[in-house]
């Protein structure tokens, strides 16, 4: 995957600079990718591949909370790899085995064609429901309904910030749910 | 919730800036540093005669000694919460104070002493030391664990123990002004001992609560 370095570190910088199209376009990007190498994972561990999205949303969701630790300098696919192998390593160990990933899994995985998301992932929707019930209507709002911050805002009552601040305390709260189960 | 949900949701969180794990790590030690001030100067202060110990090398290399331990630690502590670092290279920074004691044991042995070598390694402080230097560095331990929780360390455990080495090495220097063994002998035996122990806590406390 290492010819995408370029495309992917400068959606990433131009994310980082305030410009969530990029940063939504770079998501998209990543997120075959990482779903190939998940189920890749998944079938040498002898697990069944239908886990995998489940899987891949928790990468999606570590890579969006720990952004801030790329150095824009350094290139980042190491850095999106190292993401992925550390929750890789975390959803195989919680599933019962012990399994190592290679780094060369990554590099040496390709998308040769886009690969769709099959069997929905269930973990993001049960967890939902245990959020606090203004996290979980703002991002049901934003993330599924896809109404705008503003919108969302005016619909619950809320402020504009009020609804920011949920949006990333839902989010944050759904990341340490998944991993801690 | 499909992914495509879940990515629409993260790209209008995108707004949320998290500060560097650098900048946060510095906060959280402003913020306990006082703490472990106010512990060591409320039950041991300096040592009543520090104005003329300044002028003794043997008592300044403690410091320089601890305080190389500090730097170090910090740095590779904020070096290791990017998930895709790795330690080579960064190991060599711990050299400095071990070089450094290594240099004033090797002084002090060609100097002519008053006491034996085991007089002086043995020292009359153990006890304090070991006792006042794990205390000390609690509230930096606990304020750099809750900071570097904002980093993505892939090696929890060892990004802990560097937490614990920089608490440790923090809460040494405050105890090497109240410390009268100023041999470097002394210095090269409890105080890795005192600084271990607290470097093993951070490694447990950071293989638990540094994962992410």
């Amino acid at each position: 995957m290492r010819e995408h370095e370029d495309e992917w570190a400068d959606l990433m910088r131009r994310g980082n600079a305030g410009d969530s199209g990029a940063y939504h376009r770079l998501l998209k990007a990543i997120t075959p990718f990482l779903r190939a190498v998940t189920r890749q994972r998944l079938a040498r561990a002898g697990q069944p591949v239908d886990q995998s999205e489940d899987i891949v949303q928790e990468i999606l969701l570590a890579v969006h909370l720990k952004r801030h630790t790329w150095d824009a300098d350094a290139p980042f696919s190491p850095w999106l790899f190292a993401i992925a192998r550390n929750k890789l390593v975390d959803a195989l160990r919680r599933r019962g085995r012990r399994i190592f990933v290679n780094i060369e899994d990554f590099t040496e995985t390709i998308v040769s064609e886009p690969v769709a998301e099959t069997v929905p992932a269930t973990d993001v929707t049960a967890h939902l429901q245990g959020l606090p019930r203004r996290q979980r209507d703002v991002l049901l709002s934003i993330a599924v309904e896809s109404i705008s911050i503003r919108a969302t805002a005016a619909k619950l009552a809320m402020s504009e910030g009020a609804v920011r601040v949920a949006l990333h305390r839902g989010l944050a709260n759904l990341a340490a749910r998944l991993q801690k189960e | 919730m499909d992914t495509d949900h879940l990515l629409q949701g993260l790209a209008t969180d995108n707004d949320h800036r998290e500060r560097p794990v650098g900048s946060v790590l510095a906060t959280a030690l402003m913020i306990a540093a006082p703490v472990s001030l106010v512990m060591f100067f409320t039950t041991l202060g300096f040592r009543k005669d520090i104005a003329t110990a300044l002028h003794d090398p043997f008592f300044d290399l403690k410091f320089l000694v601890t305080t190389t331990v500090v730097i170090s630690a910090t740095a590779i502590s904020i070096h290791l919460s990017r998930p895709e670092a790795s330690l080579k290279g960064w190991k060599r920074l711990l050299l400095i104070p071990v070089g450094l004691l290594s240099f004033g044991i090797v002084s002090e042995m060609m100097m002519p002493q008053r006491l034996p070598w085991t007089t002086r390694l043995i020292g009359s402080n153990s006890k304090v030391c070991m006792t006042a230097i794990p205390l000390l560095s609690l509230p930096l331990l606990i304020a750099s664990l809750v900071a570097l929780r904002h980093g993505a360390p892939t090696r929890p455990a060892l990004a802990g123990a560097c937490a614990g080495l920089l608490s440790a090495g923090f809460a040494a220097t405050l105890y090497a002004s109240q410390c009268t063994d100023d041999s470097p002998l002394f210095v090269a035996t409890w105080y890795p001992l005192a600084i271990g122990l607290v470097t093993a806590v951070g490694a447990l406390a950071g293989s638990r609560w540094l994962r992410f």
